[in-house]
């Protein structure tokens, strides 16, 4: 009796959560994506060295076009990589649990992750336009840490804690100009491999062993 | 015994607790979304839809995309209410 009990409960809870949250999020995908972005702000640390430029005592308005230039295809890339490396353990993940990836859940989550982020977009865009060259990378982790806020409620509560910590390095970042680029890779970099390990362990570890 | 009355002898099949949790989360669910959800048969589905409808527990909307009837269900307050006693029930007999 209290086992079918048991049963019925687990039922409904799996049922619930299936239906309305992304539960096919893969932690992997937070672990290379991490690791790109840390690739991503080493690289960017020898296109300043190399521009003669220092970093760390950053002068914006002696910045020169192919250094900026440089820069920012450096950010696409880094970027195209992380979404690609996302995509690809994510539809692994979920073919391993046999779920469908294209549900009405699904393009919830794109959703509201795409308001915050294409607005970052443009609000990034805007300060390249303006030469506010310091706040461009700051700005990338609030926008970035409000987007997963959004969508975490269509996909494991983690995420949610991951938009708040992202949040916070950004705006402390604002405030701290010539290290930008450390707390950028902080929150793209560590902060992704921190998560995607303790949601690989939380998620996919403990069903392997089933 | 009296706990055991207050199961609710509709939501006795697995299938119809999966309907209504899925209905509980989310608003207008259609039946082939819903057949994903339970991996369950097209007249299998039908049926235990067609039984928590007739208790007024769903509401259906039938509509045309391009010449296919679609098929959407709604949890209705009633539904919702039933459900959830039915769930504190479960929980009180597990507790003991």
């Amino acid at each position: 009796m209290n086992e079918n009990i048991r049963e019925d409960l687990q039922h409904i809870r799996k049922m619930m959560e299936q239906s309305s949250r992304f539960i096919s999020l893969s932690g992997m995908s937070g672990v290379v994506a991490g690791i790109i972005a840390i690739i991503g702000a080493g690289v960017a640390y020898f296109i300043y060295d190399a521009d003669g430029s220092n970093y760390m005592v950053g002068f914006p308005e002696m910045y020169n076009r192919q250094m900026i230039s440089r820069l920012v295809i450096l950010a696409l890339l880094v970027l195209a990589g992380a979404l690609t490396s996302g995509i690809l353990f994510t539809v692994k993940n979920s073919k391993r649990k046999g779920l469908k990836i294209w549900t009405a859940t699904t393009r919830q989550l794109l959703l509201s992750l795409a308001v915050p982020l294409i607005a970052g977009g443009l609000f990034c865009i805007a300060c390249l336009y303006q030469h506010y060259f310091t706040i461009v990378a700051p700005a990338t982790l609030v926008f970035y840490g409000l987007a997963l806020v959004n969508a975490a409620r269509y996909t494991y509560s983690d995420i949610q804690n991951l938009g708040y910590c992202e949040i916070l390095l950004g705006i402390v970042a604002l405030f701290i100009p010539g290290y930008t680029l450390f707390f950028w890779a902080l929150g793209f970099g560590v902060l992704h491999i921190v998560y995607g390990l303790v949601m690989y362990r939380k998620y996919e570890k403990k069903e392997d062993l089933n | 015994m009296s706990l055991i009355n207050q199961l609710n002898k509709d939501f006795e099949s697995r299938v119809r607790l999966g309907i209504m949790s899925v209905l509980v989360v989310n608003a207008w669910v259609d039946f082939l979304e819903m057949k994903e959800h339970l991996q369950v048969t097209d007249g299998n589905l039908a049926s235990h839809i067609n039984a928590l409808e007739q208790k007024k527990y769903v509401e259906v909307k039938k509509e045309f995309v391009g010449k296919k009837t679609k098929t959407s269900y709604k949890i209705t307050k009633q539904g919702r209410q039933a459900f959830e006693a039915h769930i504190n029930a479960l929980e009180k007999l597990l507790k003991g």
